[in-house]
């Protein structure tokens, strides 16, 4: 391999960065409101979030591509590779990241929300200024190992076309005949991409402790 | 938008063939990936040098490279030295590697969440290491993996669907060539995801189920 080799892959480290920022900003927006579904009073929006998020998580991340792009794509409007990629990812990054708040809301102590129903603080206010930042917190670490995880599940994008780093790394081993060293550098970019997120998250952790420890 | 009666009757028997692959993918994968999931921490655990660097070694390449890669890696790579494995048994191979490489953390922790005092008392009784293990350490620690390794087994039987890439006949390489032979991918595909959902679902729920036990034994 040479140097020129490198350039394909090196495109296809953008996509593969640009799809799980993008998936993961989606599941962590859409995630609030499937929390806040799932925590309601009202039984069926619960069960109905519930069985969402079961659903969701017990298809296989390739097949929602596949529904995707070839079931919707032919059936209802033609979609792009990335396009339904961002929205097969998104779809599963949301289940996956509000079962991650659910989990830290519930770490934060009962005493919290008992105290702030005390002031009369109404149950918005309550999330928003009590809850939310202290769940924050908890729910990082998660967030962190999550979005790593998110990352590597971008490669079956490459299923789809999208020409992001395990496609770029199919597409070189067929023209250089080098498998063997194509597909263990793209592995290896996948780990090297997930050190900065692993001590980024490090660093917020102990800048966002350093603030409580006052 | 959705599949017809005698479509579903004229897919089924396909699309159940390629649930039975991966099935049988998923089982294998386990069988050897748990038990080499349990070398590889005995690995880490070592204290020969070399045994603990390669055993980290490949710990981290088989969490760290997404399992399609792993699998690319050893169906497209390893011809390249001249050693050419069937469709079959390179997903088995990547994927009890890639069980390994995540069991093996599961099962490590457990080990070492076994009271120290256990530890020395096998010791005091004069047992060897390897009966220390198989007496004393695995019976208590792999209760405590349990629930973990019952989760992971769900997400490999997930991964089998990577196996598509490899042009395995499993479950979406059916789904998926139905859609293309008929041009009704998405009745197909919705098909293959509801066999996905009617093993995932209830297998869930067993998990949290033996989860939940498993915390009332910890209460203990």
């Amino acid at each position: 391999m040479n140097a020129a080799d490198f350039v394909p892959l090196l495109r296809g480290l953008v996509w593969t960065v640009a799809l799980t920022g993008g998936a993961f900003l989606i599941g962590a927006v859409l995630g609030v409101p499937l929390l806040a579904a799932r925590q309601s009073r009202l039984w069926p929006v619960r069960f109905l979030a519930m069985t969402v998020i079961q659903i969701v998580r017990a298809i296989p991340p390739i097949l929602w591509l596949f529904i995707i792009f070839f079931g919707l794509g032919m059936s209802v409007m033609p979609i792009n590779p990335f396009n339904a990629a961002l929205m097969g990812l998104g779809l599963i990054a949301a289940a996956n990241m509000a079962e991650i708040y659910r989990g830290a809301v519930a770490s934060i102590h009962h005493g919290q929300w008992e105290a702030s129903a005390a002031l009369d603080l109404g149950r918005w206010s309550t999330f928003r200024d009590i809850v939310a930042p202290q769940a924050f917190r908890v729910a990082l670490p998660s967030a962190a190992s999550y979005l790593i995880g998110l990352m590597k599940e971008t490669a079956v994008a490459s299923t789809i076309g999208v020409a992001e780093l395990a496609y770029q790394g199919n597409q070189l081993s067929q023209l250089t005949f080098r498998g063997l060293e194509v597909f263990a550098l793209v592995g290896l970019f996948y780990v090297l991409l997930s050190l900065p997120i692993a001590w980024l998250s490090r660093v917020a952790d102990g800048y966002l402790r350093a603030k409580v420890a006052r | 938008m959705f599949p017809t009666q005698d479509e579903i009757a004229a897919w089924l028997p396909d699309l159940l063939g390629g649930l039975s692959i991966s099935l049988q993918v998923t089982a294998l994968s386990l069988a050897i990936g748990i038990p080499f999931g349990l070398v590889l921490a005995l690995g880490v655990l070592a204290k020969s040098r070399f045994l603990k660097g390669l055993s980290l070694f490949l710990v981290e390449v088989g969490r760290g490279a997404p399992a399609l890669v792993l699998l690319q890696f050893i169906y497209f790579g390893l011809p390249t030295t001249g050693l050419t494995l069937g469709s079959f048994s390179a997903a088995v191979i990547a994927l009890a590697w890639n069980t390994g490489a995540y069991t093996s953390e599961i099962i490590r922790a457990s080990l070492q969440s076994v009271a120290h005092g256990q530890r020395e008392a096998a010791e005091a009784l004069g047992l060897n290491r390897f009966d220390e293990l198989r007496y004393v350490l695995l019976p208590q620690g792999l209760r405590v993996a349990l629930p973990a390794l019952l989760g992971f087994s769900i997400l490999i039987f997930q991964g089998t669907s990577l196996c598509f890439t490899i042009a395995l006949p499993e479950l979406v390489s059916r789904a998926y060539e139905i859609g293309s032979t008929t041009f009704r991918y998405f009745p197909a595909l919705l098909a293959a995801g509801v066999l996905y959902a009617a093993i995932s679902i209830p297998a869930a729920l067993l998990v949290n189920h033996v989860e939940r036990r498993a915390g009332l034994y910890a209460q203990r």
